[in-house]
């Protein structure tokens, strides 16, 4: 079986800093991490390598350079392989843009592995955009189907059974290949990297794709250009004080308290 | 000299740091209020190849060098002592020997699980009547054509009952002293090899330490490790590097202390002032950096010595005896500068001091360290 895990290099910081100006993050003196959420993604598909060690596990991210920091921890992981696409030409993508890149990478790295990826595994979403669109986008732009918010996935007979968040429980939910999954956060950690593979890891080269790579891409559907979305305005929103918890013996005298609240509050 | 780590192993110590941070830290408290065996930290060390980071790669270790063993030994003394010395006890006393004195045989049925992370190891050489005077040694090994028969017992073994794997050693004959101890590699689960009470204790309370009886225990003729009647060489030599594995754990212990020191007396406010701002803060807080970097310094050399193959014995010797005595020191003058909340359990410093102690005492007390170090002076 062959996975290919996005992942994404994000600021490791609950405190992000806005440009002001450009309305952009403000990167400089924050350390970087692999968004949790993709490094959750990683460890699902590790979890599929550990039953059935033959499955191959390549990570792709769009992003900077020093993104390769990012894709050196998932080889120190459980990734085999891994690939940066990175190109002044990409640079101010919104999420359809990215996700339309990142579509169009997967075709090159398949072309270049020699392989057909049965799934798409990424993060539900990254910790400082939030927009969890990018995985969905992607799906639509293969034309596979998707299941979102995943636990776990089990490869199955053509497909995978994939254990998801509901509202009130867990679903369970069959998927054919080839497929896109996007994961949230399970009950369990990932993986720490063994230190074999992390030192295997810091001496991997990792090819990069530019937009020379792509002859066949749509300019009109990448960078700045490409991108419909326009920021009107970014902030950072202000914290929110902790809220009350009413639980007495009854619902009725629960909801009699919580009536004298807002009373008292002027709400009602 | 210098002691930079290169990038990679620097790398591997940063990523034992981020470890320490989310596995070790949480834990410690914990485990030493319960006197609970970190086995779940064990297992995720295991699982990262952590356990044989310094030995040979032929052998499923790390190949990664001594001195960045030695840095982790430090590492994990910051956060938890007791998670240093599960980690040094099977490093320094139990796969080094193996590594030194076996044979290609031994070191692939017994090194390769203990390096891999299979296997954990423990190291028996102190008995009821003999500690420091460790050549009064009453465990008796008989050769009996195709098998060896022990007998006697051992006290205060790290590491007991959760490892598998024994560095043990025993007389084989009475009449010639310290020329009549030889070593041996005992498995757990052999008959006749049982775990005794387990040791209740001031400090690394969380670490394994129980008695190792040996009633007709019988093992095979080819544990023995090293020649015959070479046993007390074997002991000696595998001290000289633990001490640097425990020299190191104390100056974990003590950096730790003071980081944590630090951060509290920048926070805790008396007379209108933070106490940072006191200058008995400051210059205490100063005497105690400059001995912490003095003891790492004397590691440092002790174990870029062993390293490099040159003579290391009075130079483990002298960073063991400075630095753990620095260790109990300086822990006791930060819980002093906590004042009363230092002496709570709330707060790590009561449990920093109590596991401080200890480093002056085993793999060789701090007078041990200065017979040493006068013998290798001259001074008789």
């Amino acid at each position: 079986m062959n996975i290919l895990v996005c992942v994404k290099q994000v600021p490791d910081t609950t405190e992000i800093k806005i440009d002001p100006v450009k309305n952009t993050l403000i990167r400089e003196g924050v350390p970087s991490i692999v968004n949790p959420f993709d490094g959750y993604a990683l460890e699902a598909a590790a979890r599929i390598k550990d039953k059935d060690p033959s499955t191959r596990i390549v990570v792709l991210s769009m992003g900077p350079e020093q993104a390769k920091a990012a894709l050196k921890e998932c080889l120190a992981i459980a990734a085999d392989s891994a690939y940066l696409v990175s190109d002044r030409a990409f640079g101010g993508s919104d999420t359809l843009a990215t996700s339309y890149i990142i579509s169009q990478s997967i075709r090159l790295v398949e072309e270049k592995e020699g392989v057909k990826f049965d799934a798409i595994f990424c993060g539900k979403q990254a910790i400082d955009g939030d927009t969890a669109q990018v995985g969905p986008e992607v799906a639509e732009w293969l034309g596979y189907p998707q299941v979102t918010y995943g636990l776990e996935a089990e490869a199955a007979e053509d497909g995978l059974k994939v254990r998801t968040e509901a509202e009130d429980g867990v679903e369970i939910i069959g998927i054919q290949y080839p497929c896109v999954v996007t994961f949230t956060k399970p009950a369990w950690d990932p993986r720490y990297p063994t230190i074999k593979r992390k030192m295997a890891a810091n001496r991997a080269q990792i090819p990069t794709l530019t937009a020379a790579d792509f002859p066949a891409i749509d300019t009109a559907r990448i960078g700045l250009k490409g991108s419909p979305t326009h920021v009107k305005k970014t902030f950072v929103p202000q914290k929110k004080s902790g809220g009350i918890k009413i639980k007495e013996e009854t619902n009725e005298e629960s909801a009699l308290k919580l009536i004298a609240l807002l009373s008292e509050a002027h709400v009602i | 000299m210098n002691f930079h780590f290169n990038e990679e192993e620097q790398d591997i110590l940063n990523m034992l740091h981020d470890f320490c941070l989310k596995e070790v830290k949480p834990l410690a408290a914990e485990i030493d209020e319960q006197e609970r065996f970190p086995k779940e930290t064990l297992t995720k060390l295991q699982e990262m190849g952590m356990m044989g980071i310094y030995m040979p790669e032929e052998y499923g270790g790390a190949g990664l060098s001594y001195l960045t063993y030695i840095g982790a030994c430090e590492e994990f003394a910051k956060y938890c002592a007791t998670t240093s010395v599960m980690f040094s006890a099977h490093g320094s006393l139990c796969c080094w020997p193996i590594e030194h004195f076996g044979t290609p045989e031994q070191k692939e049925k017994f090194l390769t699980p203990l390096a891999s992370g299979e296997k954990l190891g423990a190291f028996g050489l102190t008995e009821p009547g003999a500690g420091t005077d460790a050549a009064m040694q009453k465990t008796v090994a008989e050769d009996k054509g195709d098998h060896w028969l022990i007998n006697g017992s051992k006290i205060f073994i790290t590491n007991a009952g959760e490892a598998d794997i024994y560095v043990i050693f025993a007389m084989t004959d009475k009449s010639l002293g310290t020329k009549g101890i030889s070593a041996f590699i005992v498995e757990k689960d052999t008959p006749g090899f049982k775990i005794g009470a387990h040791e209740k204790k001031m400090g690394i309370r969380g670490s394994a330490t129980c008695e190792l009886i040996f009633e007709d225990c019988k093992i095979p003729k080819e544990n023995l490790l090293g020649e015959v009647g070479k046993g007390f060489k074997v002991a000696m030599m595998t001290l000289d590097g633990g001490r640097i594995g425990i020299a190191a754990q104390a100056l974990g212990i003590a950096e730790g202390c003071i980081e944590e020191t630090v951060k509290y007396v920048k926070e805790r406010v008396q007379f209108g002032k933070r106490i940072s701002q006191f200058q008995n803060t400051q210059f205490q807080l100063a005497d105690m950096q400059a001995k912490c970097d003095a003891a790492k310094l004397l590691i440092y050399r002790a174990a870029q010595a062993k390293q490099d193959g040159e003579p290391y014995s009075h130079l483990a010797a002298e960073a063991k005896l400075f630095a753990a005595e620095m260790a109990s020191d300086v822990t006791r003058r930060c819980l002093q500068l906590i004042g009363g909340y230092g002496y709570t359990r709330e707060y790590p410093f009561e449990r920093m001091m109590r596991d401080a102690k200890i480093t002056e005492i085993y793999e060789g007390t701090s007078e041990v360290q200065r017979m040493v170090i006068s013998g290798w002076m001259g001074v008789k």
